[in-house]
């Protein structure tokens, strides 16, 4: 059988926070059944390689069982971060949005 | 038990949920959290202008419309609305009081400021420079719980700080309420998650998480703000302004229990390195989730210290091209920019708006019928800011064609970096004094 192949943003809901120049990226499913299948095909090193243009730094995935969500940290994402970043979203508040457009493959 | 209000999750907050929340709610206590990051450092500047200012930009507008409230129903309100000068802050909200005929006793918080203190030879965190390699504005140490709860012991309407950890701001009042141990790290960690989740206020019923057709939020437009309600073990009940719009529920809790955090299970506040790996959320009610689990360890031993520095000037300019060609005439602009500029401001970037402006990149392609072009560089002195501006507004008669609407900007750009400092250094210079007016 083959498997289904979707965007993040389908089965996950995600919120940016900024520190300095790292980013963190919040990544929750919407049904908590999911959480063990996405932790296999969301690695720290797939949402580097999908967010290589933007992250410059090593990504790093903290796992909160108890709720149900992972917690990538992300360095040097923000272009030296909020007070002296050229870009217009200075904060990354809209990278989550980056994140949910991975492209995951639901195990069959 | 315990009754925290969240009214305010940064400084330009909307001005009309914490009164609606002090209304409907009976509260023990209102937080106002307005301080961000480089805020302070700009309020410095403006104290050094004027000794008199340098506390929040709305700080009149708010305690117009909140002294009425708390004059009424006698909660507490605390907030780092102080900013640069908390003292001052103070004496304008007395002002305010007498003018509204309320009597009103306010603490003022201070000891924060740490210019003075700092070495020149001191480590930058973020990087391997030290102190002296930059032109500093303001130096603010996060205090924690130890400088507010003197404060918490008078009878003070209303506690004004500086540079506070923001949890604390929260925790303070759990521990004053509860008579909880400062080293009860297990209780003071579960406390800051109380704290964490309540700071950012509109954020956790719906704000900055409403997305149409996935994650529908009622009302968005009338946003009610949290409160909680809090146990003596700091489990706690998180809700919002009744009859007001938004939603408490596992996903809104959930995304601001990780907002800005790194490693759940060190969160490093000035009070305690809280633990969020073993939260529990269970929805108890319509808008209703009660928070369990939250421990920690000991204090680190030092204070975080932020640091304002000059760091340039940030030159923008915009101009706007539309039709089939929009996007193709938008990269010759930004070629006639670089060939023009790349000497001078090597360091220049260009983004077209509607493209990938936000993340310099975009996930799948398509053909905006507009796109507006906007070019930024954060330039040594304020000649060549103006270059900059004035080379993308000569694009409408120098470059592509059907340019419209160029715009150029030049603002002062103030960094933030930290520092450490111990926490002897700090503690000996906090204070706390006292203002009141009788009716």
């Amino acid at each position: 059988m083959n498997s289904k192949s979707m965007k993040l943003y389908e089965v996950a809901h995600s919120r940016a926070g900024d520190k300095g120049n790292t980013s963190n990226l919040s990544l929750i499913p919407y049904k908590e059944e999911d959480y063990e299948w996405l932790g296999k095909v969301v690695t720290a090193e797939k949402v580097k390689e999908h967010l290589k243009d933007i992250i410059d730094g090593e990504v790093i995935r903290y796992d909160v069982a108890s709720i149900k969500a992972y917690n990538f940290v992300c360095k040097n994402s923000l272009l030296g971060g909020v007070t002296t970043s050229l870009a217009l979203d200075t904060h990354g508040k809209s990278l989550s949005s980056a994140l949910l457009e991975m492209e995951v493959n639901l195990p069959s | 038990m315990l009754k925290i209000g969240s009214g305010a999750g940064f400084s330009g907050d909307r001005l009309e949920p914490a009164v609606e929340l002090a209304q409907k709610v009976d509260l023990d206590y209102l937080v106002l959290e307005c301080l961000a990051e480089r805020t302070i450092a700009i309020a410095q500047k403006e104290k050094q202008k004027d000794p008199t200012k340098g506390y929040d930009p709305l700080l009149i507008d708010r305690m117009h419309a909140l002294l009425p409230v708390l004059n009424e129903k006698r909660f507490r309100i605390i907030t780092n609305m102080g900013a640069a000068n908390p003292t001052a802050a103070a004496k304008k909200v007395i002002e305010i009081a007498k003018e509204l005929n309320i009597s009103c006793k306010v603490a003022v918080v201070t000891g924060d400021d740490v210019v003075k203190e700092l070495q020149t030879d001191q480590e930058i965190l973020e990087n391997r420079n030290t102190v002296k390699d930059y032109q500093t504005i303001s130096a603010n140490a996060y205090l924690g719980v130890e400088a507010l709860l003197p404060a918490l012991t008078t009878s003070a309407d209303i506690i004004i700080t500086g540079r506070v950890a923001d949890p604390s701001l929260f925790l303070a009042t759990m521990i004053d309420y509860y008579n909880w141990s400062i080293d009860d790290y297990e209780r003071l960690g579960q406390g800051t998650v109380i704290g964490h989740l309540l700071e950012c206020a509109g954020q956790i019923t719906g704000g900055y998480f409403a997305d149409s057709g996935v994650k529908e939020v009622p009302n968005v437009a009338e946003l009610g703000f949290p409160y909680a309600i809090i146990q003596e073990d700091g489990t706690a009940v998180i809700s919002k302004t009744p009859d007001s719009g938004g939603a408490v529920n596992l996903m809104t809790v959930k995304e601001q229990l990780l907002y800005e955090v790194h490693d759940p299970a060190h969160y490093l506040t000035p009070d305690v390195t809280a633990d969020f790996s073993n939260v529990k959320l269970i929805e108890v009610g319509e808008n209703e989730v009660k928070v369990s689990g939250g421990s920690g360890q000991k204090k680190p031993s030092s204070y975080k210290v932020s640091i304002g520095y000059h760091a340039g000037y940030l030159s923008e300019g915009e101009i706007s091209y539309a039709g089939t060609t929009a996007v193709e005439r938008g990269k010759m602009a930004e070629e006639i920019l670089r060939r023009r500029l790349s000497k001078e401001i090597p360091d220049m970037r260009v983004d077209l708006i509607g493209c990938s402006s936000v993340h310099r990149i975009s996930f799948g392609t398509h053909h905006p019928y507009e796109v507006r072009l906007r070019a930024a560089a954060l330039c040594e002195n304020q000649e060549l800011a103006k270059r900059l501006g004035n080379e993308v507004e000569a694009l409408y008669t120098n470059g592509p064609y059907g340019g419209g609407g160029a715009r150029k900007k030049i603002s002062e750009c103030v960094g933030v970096v930290s520092t450490l400092l111990e926490r002897e250094v700090v503690d000996k210079q906090v204070n706390v004094e006292v203002f009141q007016h009788e009716q």
